[in-house]
This record gives C-alpha cells, sequence and structure tokens, in this order.
C-alpha cells in the first residue's frame, strides 16, 4: 500500500494500515543503522529543517541521524537562537522558513495544536516532534516498533503506562496507537494527573494502585516526572511518588515474568523507576532509542513521497 | 426632525405585555403613536407587513475597546455593529486603557458616543481602580454621570472582604454589580473548558468548579449584604442552578446568558479554533443545556453578547497564547430567534431577553415601546436568511465562530432616538 499522509501530526490521524507501513519500513531501515557505511541516498537532495522550540537532546538527535543517514540535508534550530525570542510569531517563523524551500519541517514545541497550527499555512510537510501534551507520535511508534520487536505482534496485550498522565503528549499518542494495533491500555498515576475523560480517547482504563495496574501486564512503560515542572500542589514529594508511583524489583514482579519495561526517557533515577529495574533484563530502554532512528528514518521517507525504497 | 411610520408590523412590546398588529408614529425622537391605521401624512413609512416590530434590542454586555485598542474596535465600528445587530442600546465594559475607573474615562467615552455614536452607550465602569482589585472606584459620583453598574469583567474580583465592602458600598447608590464569576486559583493557566476535548487536545483544563465556586460565594455576599448582583455570562450547569436556587429564595441577583454558551459546545475548539476561544469557556452539552434550561424558565434574565473584539493577529497564533473571546453584536439576533425555532421559548419570550429584560437588569431607562418615550423600534425580519460572511462584518474585528452560518432573522431596520441608524440592503 502507498502512504497518503503528507504530514504526521498524530497518532490519532493514522490507520491501522498506515501504522503498519511505518513500523515495517522502520524494520527495513533498522539495517542500515548497523551498517559500517551508514548511509543511503533515498533522501538525497531533500532539506529537512528541524525547529525545536522547546528544548530536547534525544528527539532533536533523532531526528537528525534519521535525515542525515537518508542522505537528506538537515539543518537544526532551536528555541533559543531562533527568532522566537525577538517577538516573532510561529506564522512568521514558519513561513520564513519556508521561503527557504525545505521539504519537511521537523517540528517541537511547548504550545499543543502548534504542528496543526503549521501544517495549515506552510506547503511542506510537517512532521510532529511533540507539540505540548497532545501528541507526541515518532515516540509511540518507536514504542510500538520496540513492543512488536519484543512480542511479535501488539494484539491482545496489556500495556500499563504509568505517571504524569494528564502532561504527557507520549500517553495520549500511545493510546492512539496501542488501542489501534488491539492492545489493551491502563493507565496509573496520582489522583491529581489523572485528566477528565482520558479513558474515551481509545481502549483504556484507569487505575489510581500501581499494584492493580501493573498486575500481568505485558509491557510497563513509565512516565518521567517532570521534576522541574512539579509545584507542590501536583505532588507532596518525590519520595511519596517514588513510593507508590515507582517501578521498583518488588512490584515489578507483578508484571508477567516475561513483561517488558519501557520509559521515553530522560529517566529520573529512583524517582519513578528504580536503577535495578532501569538496568535490569527486562528494560528495552536503549532498544527504544536505538528504534526511535529506524521509525523516524521511516516517517521522513514516507511523507516525502520518495516512490521506490532504495537502500 | 423626521416624522416616520412603521406600517403593519406585529408589534411586541413585552414591557407593555403588547402583541399585535399595528403602527408606531415616531415624530421628533419620540413615539408619537402606537395604534391601527395611523395617518401617514408626512411620515416616511416603513412597510413592516411580516416583520415584527420590537422595542430597540439592549446588551448590557459589550466591550467597544475605547479608549485604549482601537485597533479592534472603537466606539463609531462598534456601535454600528450593535445597529447593524438590531441594538440601539449597548452597555461597554471599562476594561478599556485608561480603563474606565473614574469620571474622566466615563465622560469621555459618553461624549464620543455622543459625536460618533450609532446607538446609545452605556457605560459601566469598573469595581476596582484600574481592575486591580485593590480599592474602590468612585460609585457616587460615577452614578451621578450616569452609570448604571461597575464590575471588573475579566479580572473578577478574587478578595471576598473586597466585594463585599464594593456591594455595601455599592447598593445605597443603587449601583448594580456585575460579577465574572470566576475563581482565578481555579482556573489556573487553564485555556478552554476542563473536559474530554481539552485532554484529547492537550489543552489545560478550566474546570466548571472554577466559575460555580465564584458564583456561589458571590450569590452568598449579595444575600448578606441585600446588593443587586448580577452574574455575567453565566456558563455552567452548576452556576444556573446557584442563582435559580437564590433567586428563590429572594436574593437580589439576576444574570445573563451569551449566544455562544447557548448555542456552541467545546467540541468547537476541535482543531484549535482560536475563534472558539473565550472566557468562561465554551463548555458540554451539558451545560450548555442547562443554560438553555435557564432561559425557558426565567432564571437567566438577558441575553447579552459579551461582544469581544479582537485583531486577527491576535487570533492568528497558538490557541494557549491566543485572546479569549469573540464578537457577538450582528450574530446574537438570530442565534436568539433560534431558540424559537426549536422551540425552546416563544418569540415575545425572545424579544423580552433582548429588551425590557436586559434594560431591567441594570434599570436602564430604555427597552420598551411607549406612547411619549424616546423611539428606540428595531424592526426585524424573523425569516430573513443569510449566511455569516466573517471578512463582512461591521465590526473592526472579525472574531466569530459563526463564520459561514446560515442565519435566519435579521434587523432590517433600527431606530435610535427617531432616526434611522440602519436599514438593510
Amino acid at each position: 500500500m502507498s502512504f497518503k499522509h503528507k504530514h504526521i501530526l498524530g497518532i490519532e490521524q493514522l490507520a491501522k494500515e498506515d501504522i503498519q507501513l511505518i513500523l515495517d519500513t522502520g524494520d527495513a531501515f533498522k539495517e542500515i543503522n548497523s551498517r559500517d557505511i551508514k548511509k543511503v541516498p533515498t533522501l538525497r537532495g531533500k532539506t529537512i529543517i528541524n525547529a525545536f522550540f522547546e528544548a530536547s537532546t534525544r528527539t532533536r538527535l533523532s531526528f537528525e541521524i534519521a535525515g542525515k543517514r537518508l542522505s537528506a540535508d538537515t539543518v537544526n534550530i532551536s528555541g533559543s537562537t531562533s527568532s522566537v525570542v525577538k517577538g516573532e510569531t510561529l506564522e512568521d517563523t514558519a513561513r520564513n522558513i519556508e521561503a527557504m524551500a525545505p521539504d519537511i519541517i521537523v517540528i517541537r514545541h511547548a504550545h499543543s495544536g502548534s504542528s496543526h497550527y503549521l501544517a495549515e499555512r506552510v506547503g511542506c510537510s510537517i512532521v510532529n516532534a511533540g507539540d505540548g501534551a497532545h501528541e507526541h507520535p515518532s515516540q509511540a511508534l518507536l514504542d510500538l516498533m520496540t513492543i512488536r520487536e519484543h512480542k511479535g505482534s501488539i494484539e491482545g496485550l496489556e500495556v500499563a503506562i504509568v505517571g504524569d498522565i494528564a502532561h504527557s503528549r507520549v500517553v495520549r499518542s500511545n493510546i492512539y496507537a496501542l488501542s489501534k494495533m488491539g492492545a489493551r491500555v491502563r493507565l496509573c498515576g496520582p489522583g491529581t494527573m489523572l485528566p477528565i475523560g482520558i479513558e474515551r480517547l481509545g481502549n483504556v482504563e484507569v487505575f489510581t494502585d500501581m499494584h492493580d495496574a501493573i498486575k500481568d501486564v505485558d509491557v510497563v512503560m513509565m512516565l518521567r516526572i517532570q521534576m522541574e515542572r512539579q509545584s507542590n500542589i501536583m505532588l507532596p514529594s518525590l519520595r511519596e511518588y517514588a513510593r507508590f508511583y515507582g517501578l521498583n524489583p518488588i512490584n515489578v514482579q507483578l508484571a508477567k515474568p516475561d513483561a517488558i519495561v519501557m520509559h521515553p526517557g530522560p529517566m529520573n533515577r529512583g524517582v519513578e523507576i528504580s536503577s535495578v529495574v532501569a538496568d535490569g533484563v527486562q528494560n528495552v530502554i536503549l532498544d527504544q532509542v536505538e528504534n526511535g532512528v529506524a521509525v523516524r528514518m521511516a516517517l521522513l521517507y514516507l511523507v516525502s513521497g520518495v516512490e521506490s525504497m532504495q537502500t | 426632525m423626521a416624522k416616520i411610520l412603521i406600517k403593519g408590523g406585529r408589534v411586541i412590546s413585552p414591557a407593555q405585555q403588547l402583541d399585535d398588529t399595528c403602527d408606531i408614529l415616531i415624530e421628533n425622537g419620540k413615539i408619537s403613536a402606537i395604534g391601527k391605521k395611523l395617518d401617514s401624512k408626512g411620515a416616511e413609512v416603513i412597510d413592516a407587513a411580516d416583520k415584527v416590530v420590537t422595542p430597540g434590542l439592549v446588551d448590557i454586555h459589550v466591550h467597544l475597546r475605547d479608549p485604549g485598542f482601537e485597533y479592534k474596535e472603537d466606539i463609531a465600528s462598534g456601535t454600528l455593529a450593535a445597529v447593524t445587530g438590531g441594538f440601539t442600546s449597548v452597555a461597554c465594559m471599562p476594561n478599556t486603557n485608561p480603563v474606565n475607573d473614574n469620571q474622566a474615562v466615563t465622560s469621555f467615552i459618553l461624549k464620543k458616543a455622543a459625536e460618533d455614536g450609532h446607538c446609545r452607550i452605556f457605560p459601566i465602569a469598573s469595581i476596582t481602580k484600574g481592575l486591580e482589585g485593590e480599592s474602590l472606584t468612585e460609585m457616587g459620583e460615577l452614578k451621578e454621570l450616569g452609570v448604571y453598574a461597575v464590575s471588573d469583567d475579566g479580572k473578577p474580583v478574587s478578595n471576598p472582604q473586597l466585594m463585599r465592602r464594593a456591594m455595601e458600598y455599592a447598593r445605597p447608590f443603587g449601583m448594580t454589580i456585575i460579577s465574572h464569576a470566576e475563581d482565578l486559583d481555579l482556573v489556573g493557566s487553564g485555556v478552554m473548558n476542563d473536559g474530554p476535548v481539552a485532554t484529547e487536545l492537550g489543552l489545560k483544563g478550566i474546570p466548571w468548579v472554577a466559575e460555580d465556586a465564584a458564583t456561589a460565594r458571590e450569590v452568598m455576599l449579595a444575600e448578606f449584604t441585600g446588593a443587586h448582583l448580577h452574574v455575567a455570562h453565566v456558563s455552567t450547569k452548576g452556576s444556573i442552578d446557584i442563582v435559580r436556587q437564590a433567586k428563590k429564595r429572594g436574593v437580589a441577583v439576576t444574570c445573563e446568558a451569551a449566544p455562544h454558551h447557548f448555542t456552541l459546545t467545546d467540541d468547537a475548539v476541535r482543531g484549535y479554533n482560536t475563534n472558539a476561544k473565550m472566557n468562561p469557556p465554551l463548555r458540554s452539552e451539558e451545560d450548555r443545556e442547562a443554560v438553555r434550561q435557564g432561559i425557558a424558565d426565567g432564571t437567566v434574565d438577558a441575553i447579552a453578547t459579551d461582544h469581544a473584539p479582537h485583531h486577527i493577529d491576535e487570533k492568528n497564533v497558538e490557541f494557549a497564547i491566543a485572546m479569549n473571546g469573540i464578537v457577538g453584536l450582528e450574530t446574537a439576533l438570530p442565534l436568539t430567534l433560534k431558540l424559537v425555532e426549536e422551540g425552546l421559548i416563544d418569540l415575545p419570550k425572545a424579544i423580552a431577553l433582548l429588551t425590557n429584560g436586559p434594560a431591567d437588569v441594570l434599570d436602564l431607562p430604555v427597552g420598551q415601546l411607549e406612547e411619549g418615550g424616546d423611539a428606540d423600534v428595531t424592526v426585524i425580519d424573523p425569516d430573513f436568511e443569510w449566511t455569516v460572511e466573517t471578512q463582512k462584518l461591521v465590526s473592526k474585528s472579525k472574531n466569530t465562530p459563526f463564520g459561514d452560518w446560515q442565519m435566519k432573522g435579521a434587523a432590517v431596520c433600527t431606530i435610535v432616538a427617531g432616526k434611522i441608524a440602519y436599514k438593510r440592503g
């Protein structure tokens, strides 16, 4: 089948077949990353702008490497160096970028809906690298790719996601992605971090007790507690958070024996995940990072509309 | 001054319990006669057959942005939008620059209204100086200048002691306190209604309890002080219930509903539509239904637009940083008539909510048709079908969520003090 999405704004707009195609393409690209010469000419002559208006290391690096391995010319701009600080509107910034004729703009922005906003206003492809608390589609796709690698299939799996559900774009994208692929999602977090109606986004059940949430699941996905964003009316202390919502060597045993442990990073060791678990045999955290490059290569390739894969 | 005869219309003036086919003769700015087959000699005749003739419509909640934000709207453009929408009187909120917190600003507005205005303007002054929630304005002198109400609209008074004192002080002057009832701590950094749509869009929510808690506080303070409290733009089921119960207890409380709150829900925000961003926000279907029930059972005293013009540059941005508010003067009448079409209320009730209802809330000397009274009259074609063309709105700003909507009903002629201020087509 062919891919018909010009933009990747979120998982919400993708069909199961689209997701499968992205994952299959990602699988095919993954091999390139282990070659001696990690470069194919697939996107030669294409220009990709990584516009990161919000701090990011992993995702920006991953998109940049993905573009470079496909031979695209990648250029990065970041919030601190951009004209945003000079008071220019996002639309004007985008139009100026567009005037330099890029093929794809990858955007990370603190405001929900910002990639949607750009897609309505510029002519090139937009790939959302995280918009506010809305979506982070490439993260969910690399999560699916990792789960599929370890579990063979996603259909029928029980996946627990634990942490700050309210402010997480990773959660929203994963709810759409996992639900579309036939998995069941269990969400768990402190009462202050469970938003109204989250269960309506997909095949979701909400838990307030972590033990219930992770019992017999196939996948445990821990979310980062954004320590820098926490005011003390959301959480009394990180100590108590770790006690009730942290993954540790004891409670991890409630999950299936072959369950995998995931984390989108960056981790707060000793808060949402103990080091023993983070480094334990069940962890697939670095597989996620590795697959991130492959799945982003797939996204850039598919939205650029190149007909045949040259590998 | 010209003589005008409005001939053969269905004349509805709820204040007089008048609903009859008759003529209205206007001379020297006053209504000289209301009756059957009046003599048209020497008069400009307006054929009102199949039309509805009402007191000039009254909107007690608009932002004219003048002085200070004339790039959004000014007294001329705002009142022209008003008469286009059938309104002959508007009460304008004080969040201008400078804030209307003193006699000089009020006088400026009244002077400019007399020079440039197309309809009557009743300035609302602020409760606190500079809208800062710290010290009271000179309500006594403001009242003498013709200010009927005070409000810190858009910047609610959070200190309950200060609100108590404002009510105690305002009461002997017969000044109404208009409350924008929102608990700002509960609003937090919310940008739309808290609920499933906000969760889906990843936007921070403003929970209904932020409005309910504040409405409850205001009602209790009004009950305690005996002052007249008017609750602006009620948008939640809880607020409607609180006002309904308070009225049953005899508390001097009134409230208004905005057309967008009884027409739309937070679904309209989908796609990050900044023209669906206002404060209080569009709520859930349950809330919308409760507001409609409040309109049907008389809990809601008036329909008011909260006409809030903003420049395109203030809306053409990411949702979270877009300004709150929409224009409403040119769409309020058909959206209210839609309630009649849907069977929620009858036509005289709809007219009451746009005429004597709002006038009575602020005790304004308008909103009725009386021989010898000022000739503010609106002729409405309830069957006129039209499409909202955003760029053709008369208001300087075009921030409406009703662009391309099919509307039924429009003012065809708006008469202010005996002069034709607007004629359609």
